[in-house]
């Protein structure tokens, strides 16, 4: 049989917002479990290294230490908050429990399942992205009323996220190859894209490299402007970037995992 | 109305053909079985009457709207109990059905009502806020069946109901099914049980290797086959040389240590085999399903 194209486009009916609301609604029944490790691990870092490793770095692009890695954390909590949600859980509800083929046998099909699955771990980076807001507002870390942004715009950056995400969960074989994008792709991701030091640090090959391939940069260096309140017109560069790939990206997802499920 | 018609019903994987060019018709209000080894093209069968796997080649109409091209409006009128379990481990019995009565669009009031009546009918109104790690094998698939009702749907598809259960546990959901039955909806049975396929079943098929072997009633596919009644006996060179004295109608096979003579005439055979033959130690009881699959899909081990 003929494969799926990865770019067809996908059937999505308001029914899509169904999957969303039961991933909410289990959500809401085990936040209590699951809500604290996200949101402790920002503070932890902005402890350890905003203020003590930034207590050796006197300033980096005229702003102390902590208010440089401020909007960086923000942008990393996002970006692990739908990744995470849409590799490992998403692979829990395909694969051990099934969700997906109980879902398919009503009448949503699987690219409304998908996408639903999608829609929410962009809610997971909102909600996340949030709560490190407010943690990040009462150090003083972030400027009003241009970080209000953050709040719209985290929903964007989990989109891209979950898209990517959800191509790894097609493509894995198992829930332990899960831990190859992870090391491979998320943490030198989160090392290089100007977040713990600025990457006019970087050779300039690598930030080449980094501005075209990396999504974590773009997120990066609009959080950045949007917790310090300075624009310019190179933010529209990077929001371009995310929007298109993100779309595309969501597309592929939904076919690599049609490829996959539909058999 | 038929409810589902099959005509040439091709299934391709790769290089494997899972199910082969079958034709069926399942009649509204009737109860029809998958009967068939492991791998016989049963679940495939299922997967494709319920629009998600997309058949290669034929027709294939469920209440008279093609698979390919109405799968919302098929689904929507269709119940589904899969053999795996998929309930949502995090919800009760109660939120399970609840959330699943949201994909079809029905009301929250709406829901909670109905599902309140699927926990009665299924006798769980005892666990209806256990989360479903702590029910029994029996207690998920009673909420399988109760959520497969949540729509109301026409057509009930059912793989394997009763897989894995004890004794007990598989005769309450037969006496549930059979009410159901009453009640005019069209159920589809995948089973390996062949107690289960002539307990509940009005019509089989008898499938193997991806092709439909006979089709009928349970009663008729017996009499067919069979001829009603199976004698047993232990296997020597006497008996099979006094068998052969017999007509070319007594069909008789060898299985393990023992022969068995299907045959509408036992009282003469055995006779027979006794005074003529002075065969002692036989046995006669009527024939069943379980006989009929053994004689169409053969004893060997299907892995």
């Amino acid at each position: 049989m003929s494969k799926v194209s990865l770019f067809s486009l996908p059937k999505i009916s308001m029914k899509t917002w169904k999957v969303w609301r039961r991933d909410a609604r289990v959500f809401m029944k085990t936040y209590k479990v699951n809500f604290v490790p996200p949101a402790l691990e920002p503070i932890l870092y902005l402890l350890a290294l905003g203020f003590g490793l930034g207590l050796f770095v006197s300033q980096i692009d005229g702003v102390s230490y902590p208010v440089f890695i401020a909007p960086a954390l923000l942008a990393i909590s996002m970006m692990n908050a739908a990744f995470f949600e849409c590799t490992y859980s998403s692979f829990v509800r395909m694969y051990y429990q099934k969700t997906f083929d109980a879902i398919i046998a009503t009448p949503l099909n699987l690219d409304e399942v998908i996408f639903g699955e999608l829609l929410w771990g962009a809610t997971k980076s909102t909600i996340y992205g949030s709560i490190v807001l407010v943690v990040i507002t009462a150090f003083g870390l972030a400027s009003y009323p241009a970080s209000l942004l953050i709040i719209p715009f985290s929903f964007l950056v989990g989109m891209l996220f979950s898209s990517i995400a959800m191509c790894f969960t097609a493509l894995s074989p198992r829930i332990d190859s899960l831990n190859y994008p992870i090391s491979l792709f998320i943490t030198p991701m989160f090392l290089v894209s100007g977040t713990f030091f600025p990457i006019s640090a970087l050779p300039t090959i690598i930030q080449q490299f980094t501005y075209i391939g990396l999504p974590l940069v773009h997120v990066v260096d609009i959080t950045r402007a949007l917790t310090y309140g300075s624009f310019d017109f190179d933010l529209l560069l990077n929001l371009l970037w995310i929007v298109v790939v993100t779309v595309i990206i969501t597309i592929i997802s939904i076919n690599l995992m049609k490829r996959r499920l539909i058999v | 109305m038929d409810a589902i018609v099959a005509e040439n019903l091709l299934k391709k994987y790769d290089d494997l053909v899972a199910v082969n060019n079958v034709s069926f018709r399942i009649h509204e209000s009737e109860c029809f079985g998958f009967l068939g080894p492991n791998g016989a093209g049963k679940t495939t069968t299922m997967k494709m009457i319920q629009c998600v796997s997309p058949k290669t080649s034929g027709t294939l109409e469920v209440l008279g709207l093609d698979v390919s091209s109405k799968a919302r409006e098929i689904k929507r009128n269709l119940g589904v109990a899969p053999q795996e379990v998929n309930l949502d481990p995090d919800l009760s019995v109660f939120e399970n059905l609840v959330a699943y009565a949201r994909f079809f669009d029905i009301s929250k009031k709406e829901a909670a009502e109905r599902a309140e009546q699927s926990i009665e009918f299924f006798q769980l109104q005892s666990k209806k806020d256990t989360l479903i790690d702590q029910l029994s094998g029996g207690m998920k698939r009673r909420l399988l069946l109760a959520r497969s009702m949540i729509n109301r749907p026409k057509i009930l598809i059912l793989d394997e109901p009763t897989v894995g259960l004890d004794p007990q546990a598989r005769h309450l959901i037969w006496e549930q099914l059979s009410k159901l039955k009453t009640q005019g909806i069209t159920i589809i049975l995948t089973t390996h049980y062949m107690e289960e396929a002539s307990e509940l079943c009005d019509r089989i098929v008898i499938m193997d290797n991806g092709m439909i072997l006979d089709e009928g009633r349970p009663s008729e596919l017996i009499e067919k086959h069979l001829g009603g009644n199976i004698i047993e006996t232990r296997d020597s060179d006497a008996v099979q040389k006094c068998l052969k004295k017999f007509s070319n109608d007594t069909k008789f096979e060898v299985a393990g240590d023992n022969v068995l003579i299907s045959t509408s005439r036992p009282q003469e055979i055995m006779s027979t085999l006794m005074t003529d033959c002075g065969i002692v130690s036989t046995s006669v009881r009527p024939a069943t399903l379980e006989d009929v699959f053994l004689k169409l899909t053969g004893r060997m081990l299907k892995e």
